[in-house]
């Protein structure tokens, strides 16, 4: 393919950044970091039907340091592309298309993930505590 | 000026010949999805123990191995039709042809997977 030499459209640089375009390239970002925690998933379900050996092998990859991590990572992720997810629907409907709501509807999903996944985690901290 | 048939106008498929399926497809997965993996988190979270036999014990129970099996097979048609958009918007040629067929190949492997670890640990 010969290279261009007209003048291309203004792409994603020439724009100052905004809560709504971040989201939706993070909403694609999750989207792909959860389907290889979808892949574990079936790991863990594959181990689980190979006997206790093969279990604890995956128990202990996932509870070792790195792989509490990932996981912490697609505790986030999964709550976020869930929350986005349910934004995405309601856009869908033709509701909330506005410019203010759709910024405001960006925090309070970014709101929740938070809060949904450090008390995800709340248990396991208490446990590691006492 | 109209330059559609009357045709395929009323069937309304666009010019791709299947309209709106994928995008539809893709909203009744998330759909699903929705109280099935919010079950698996609060499943997980609550769970005491983490050890294989109460694991087993626990997917033993109907509605875990009936939950999962609905899980597994909702999450990777999901996963197929998210990251063929993906792989259309960024990959081209040749590799997008490859990237696609090792797509859906991977994901109806991982149901397969899913589903016999499932059915075999539950009986």
């Amino acid at each position: 393919m010969s290279v261009s030499q007209r003048p291309l459209s203004p792409h994603l640089q020439v724009y100052s950044w905004h809560l709504t375009m971040a989201l939706s390239i993070l909403h694609r970002m999750t989207g792909v970091f959860l389907s290889f925690g979808a892949v574990a998933l079936v790991i863990v379900l594959a181990s689980m039907a190979s006997g206790s050996n093969a279990y604890s092998f995956a128990h202990d990859a996932l509870t070792h340091p790195i792989g509490l991590l990932f996981l912490f990572a697609w505790t986030f992720a999964l709550y976020f592309h869930m929350a986005n997810g349910v934004r995405h629907l309601v856009w869908d409907a033709g509701l909330g298309l506005g410019k203010k709501v759709a910024s405001s509807s960006g925090w309070y999903v970014l709101a929740f993930a938070v809060l949904a996944t450090l008390a995800s985690w709340l248990p396991m901290a208490i446990g590691a505590v006492s | 000026m109209r330059l559609r048939t009357p045709l395929s106008n009323a069937k309304g498929l666009g010019s791709a010949g299947e309209g709106a399926h994928h995008w539809w497809m893709q909203r009744l997965s998330s759909l699903a999805l929705l109280p099935l993996t919010l079950w698996l988190a609060i499943s997980i979270v609550l769970f005491p123990e983490m050890d294989y036999v109460s694991a087993v014990a626990w997917m033993q129970t109907p509605v875990a191995a009936i939950g999962m099996s609905l899980l597994v097979i909702s999450l990777f048609y999901h996963v197929q039709l998210g990251l063929q958009v993906i792989i259309e918007d960024y990959v081209g040629g040749a590799l997008k042809i490859a990237s696609l067929i090792a797509l859906n190949f991977t994901c109806i492997i991982m149901v397969f997977i899913g589903l016999y670890s499932i059915i075999k640990v539950s009986f």
